[in-house]
């Protein structure tokens, strides 16, 4: 089957579906949480490409550069707020942040 | 008829879901983080095929060279208890598989419908590369976005620094004001007893 757009789509589709699988499974997990993020923003840059491609236009690739770079931010921060729980609670279960509950 | 790229598309895709569903699977967070790598390349093979190829070797050289060696750096640093984490793994699995597939079959009903175009409508342009056109327009409509990311990006620095080096003591100098403060009854006590005979 040749491809055309609809496929690249259907693929992130796919992709964003596995994502939010994989937030439903790994519920405990921040750092799979934050995997699961990732590849969502990659599902939805594989949409901007695909629709730059098809559309010839260039502004698609432009706003995925943009979400790269705020993508990269947000990893970072993420991370170093992984690293000041691990270090509070040595644990990085969501189970056990409920100081707030308490 | 099927052509040489299309089957390129087929091998890289495969790729990118298996290696996802790998990234949600795995024991160790560490194979995660590795499959999450592949996924990347996978995706900026594609990406390739899409003629983006600033953006494949971007995504290759931001993702797959910084963040993921990152996140990485965290996974085998910290000291996780695998076992509780993975604990209750699959109590909502019917209910999740339940949700991405309504997910698939609903974007699936939209996007294989005729109502999306069947093949390219204009070309980029072959005259100039895909990164020169993009620095082309970066750098004019987009230039105020462009400086604002580089305002985001040196947040984003300051924040992770001053997240991770407040609030924890890893040297053993003495504070100066604390140091002055000090009283002599602080530091010395005169215990009182009796002498011991010989």
């Amino acid at each position: 089957m040749p491809v055309t757009l609809s496929h690249y789509l259907l693929l992130a589709g796919i992709l964003f579906a596995i994502s939010i699988l994989g937030i439903f499974l790994n519920r405990k997990n921040i750092i799979l949480i934050l995997m699961a993020i990732e590849l969502m923003l990659l599902a939805v840059n594989i949409n901007f490409i695909a629709f730059s491609y098809y559309l010839g236009d260039l502004a698609g690739q432009i706003f995925v550069f943009f979400i790269l770079t705020v993508a990269a931010a947000e990893s970072a921060i993420g991370l170093a707020i992984i690293i000041l729980i691990f270090r509070n609670y040595k644990s990085i279960n969501v189970a056990d942040l409920n100081r707030l509950k308490q | 008829m099927m052509q040489f790229s299309d089957y390129i598309f087929y091998f890289f895709s495969s790729i990118l879901i298996l290696a996802s569903l790998k990234v949600i699977t795995a024991n160790n967070p560490v194979y995660s983080a590795l499959s999450l790598v592949l996924a990347f390349f996978s995706a900026a093979g594609i990406w390739l095929l899409l003629h983006a190829e600033f953006l494949a070797i971007a995504l290759v050289l931001v993702y797959v060279g910084a963040v993921m060696v990152l996140f990485l750096f965290v996974v085998m640093m910290l000291d996780i208890n695998l076992e509780s984490l993975k604990k209750g793994f699959w109590s909502y699995f019917p209910f999740a598989i339940l949700i991405a597939g309504v997910f698939i079959v609903e974007i699936y009903l939209v996007v294989s419908d005729k109502f999306f175009l069947e093949s390219q409508i204009e070309s980029f342009g072959t005259s100039k590369s895909n990164t020169h056109s993009i620095g082309n327009i970066l750098y004019t409509d987009y230039l105020l976005p462009f400086q604002i990311a580089a305002v985001i990006l040196l947040v984003a620095i300051i924040s992770a620094i001053a997240l991770t080096m407040f609030g924890h003591k890893s040297h053993k100098a003495i504070d100066p004001k604390d140091q002055i403060k000090v009283k002599r009854n602080d530091r010395i006590r005169i215990v009182k007893m009796k002498s011991e005979k010989r």
